[in-house]
């Protein structure tokens, strides 16, 4: 193997893991959920990126073969990783709003309505403010 | 050199599971418990990765695949769950 695949390998297997230790620091050490959702980000784009990119440099200058698998992995987290925050950050608007015992107040407080007539789209609605959404429409 | 990053690494993944861990014992928001989960597929991912690469041998990547793939899906289903009290609709 050469130097320079040798040196580039280590940096990037160092980079990526402390990368995904940084991240699952600020998990724990992020105050709300709202908080909490923005340190595994790092983890997953960073952190994932840096050890497949480590890996297929590896296996291409130890066994001379180029694999795909890396990219593929690091190409659906890519495209996963905005939804699934998406739908935790739903989650905790709806605990909210129903209530729930356990779900603290992020520190920049809930955030804004999407507009005047409609709010997030979760389950339940709040029992002080009626859903606008089904006055006016015949619900058979 | 790689063989010292590679363990290091590996230590530094093996950390980061149990700080998720703490974070998925702890809670307290049920959100919380849902961003360790998805945060410890992501590190296990990383850790079968690092394994594969330990012992030089690259059908480990399968195995990360599909952890990539259930992870998401498993995510989704909880926080589907939760919102709608129902997963399949």
């Amino acid at each position: 193997m050469s130097v320079i695949a040798d040196i580039a390998v280590t940096i990037l297997l160092i980079l990526g893991a402390g990368f995904a230790l940084i991240g699952s620091w600020g998990l724990v050490r992020l105050p709300s959920t709202m908080e909490r959702l923005h340190g595994p980000t790092k983890a997953t784009t960073l952190g994932l990126g840096a050890l497949l990119i480590a890996s297929v440099v590896y296996f291409q200058a130890r066994l001379g073969i180029w694999t795909a698998h890396e990219l593929l992995i690091s190409l659906f987290l890519f495209v996963t990783a905005p939804i699934s925050a998406n739908m935790i950050a739903k989650v905790h608007l709806h605990r909210r709003r129903t209530h729930a015992a356990g779900e603290p107040e992020s520190i920049a407080g809930p955030p804004p309505r999407p507009s005047e007539a409609g709010d997030w789209a979760t389950f339940e609605v709040p029992i002080d403010r009626p859903s606008p959404t089904y006055e006016g429409r015949d619900i058979e | 050199m790689i063989a010292i990053a590679l363990h290091l690494a590996a230590g530094g993944i093996a950390l980061a599971l149990l700080l998720n861990l703490w974070r998925l014992v702890r809670g307290p928001a049920l959100g919380d418990r849902i961003v360790a989960l998805d945060t410890m597929v992501i590190n296990a991912i990383a850790l079968i990765v690092l394994i594969g690469m330990i012992g030089g041998n690259d059908t480990y990547f399968e195995a990360a695949l599909l952890l990539a793939m259930v992870g998401f899906v498993s995510t989704i289903a909880y926080c589907k769950f939760i919102l709608r009290g129902d997963i399949v609709e």
